[in-house]
């Protein structure tokens, strides 16, 4: 059996893309207002627990735990993986057009590197099928006439 | 001590360091994905007992707390190795060896089916996030 993804799922593996890299940006944009936090003015850190971009960011990589393991429940490791890489292509978008950092000739060949990564595992089953450990139940006869499956 | 630029570790303790930041991701993640798998599918489950009961189904698992430790474990150890070793080495080196790594711990010991597709994918994906870095 080939198992392939309802909509619905593919959207939980775009919030496991999106949520990683623009949560990861959020945190780089609000420390970058913080300022550097060193050993010796730790206290720095809760400061920057105030910070509104921090405090998105935060809920953004809670909402990113949250689909992925809820992608992991329903997909392989080494399905989920992948998608998740795609994450470094949207923050360097990001990069490129919120924060104006340069992009290099190197970067944009990374990029369709993991494009191509990401492609080659999307349409593929996302979930190996293992053997039952046990056999299956004998299934109980059904009366003649009813319905299967359940009453409709 | 002040970080100044100056990085102070020989080449074996850069890759002990590296490795070490690899091993407990992979542990992470495959401790992890094993959980998950044992707990079954979050949609259905908090279908049938609401957004509590997959919370606590996930947080009670004593494989996905490991996995969690084993993430922690994978924070601190990166932040140790950035604090001895070149950020432009550390993190695409870690990231990298972290892909392949769960390639081969998923087909080990989750038993997944890791085909050709997979490890093309685990290959193009370690190679562009290396040339990310560059």
């Amino acid at each position: 059996m080939k198992h392939t993804l309802t909509p619905q799922r593919y959207l939980i593996l775009l919030a496991v893309m999106l949520s990683a890299s623009v949560g990861d940006t959020l945190l780089s944009h609000g420390m970058a207002q913080v300022g550097p936090v060193t050993l010796a003015h730790l206290g720095l850190l809760l400061v920057a627990l105030r910070n509104p971009w921090i405090i998105t960011g935060i809920l953004c990589l809670l909402g990113f735990f949250a689909s992925y393991l809820t992608a992991l429940s329903w997909a392989d490791l080494t399905f989920v993986l992948p998608s998740t890489a795609f994450g470094y292509v949207v923050v360097a978008f990001l990069a490129k057009y919120w924060q104006h950092e340069t992009i290099t000739v190197y970067r944009w060949l990374g990029i369709l590197l993991i494009v191509c990564g990401v492609g080659f595992v999307a349409n593929g089953p996302s979930l190996t099928e293992h053997e039952p450990q046990h056999p299956p139940e004998e299934s109980t006869p059904v009366a003649e006439g009813a319905t299967p499956g359940g009453t409709q | 001590m002040i970080y100044t630029g100056h990085i102070y570790a020989g080449p074996i303790e850069t890759w002990a360091t590296i490795l070490s930041v690899a091993a407990t991701a992979v542990a992470g993640d495959v401790l992890t994905a094993g959980a998950m798998r044992r707990i079954g599918d979050l949609d259905r489950i908090r279908a049938n007992s609401g957004l509590g009961g997959a919370v606590r189904a996930v947080t009670s698992s004593p494989i996905f707390l490991l996995g969690v430790l084993s993430m922690a474990a994978s924070f601190f150890s990166l932040l140790f190795t950035l604090s001895n070793v070149e950020l432009s080495l550390a993190a695409p080196a870690s990231a990298s060896l972290t892909f392949l790594g769960n390639a081969f711990a998923a087909k080990i010991f989750l038993k997944e089916n890791v085909n050709r597709r997979r490890w093309m994918a685990a290959l193009f994906v370690c190679a562009g996030v290396f040339l990310l870095t560059k």
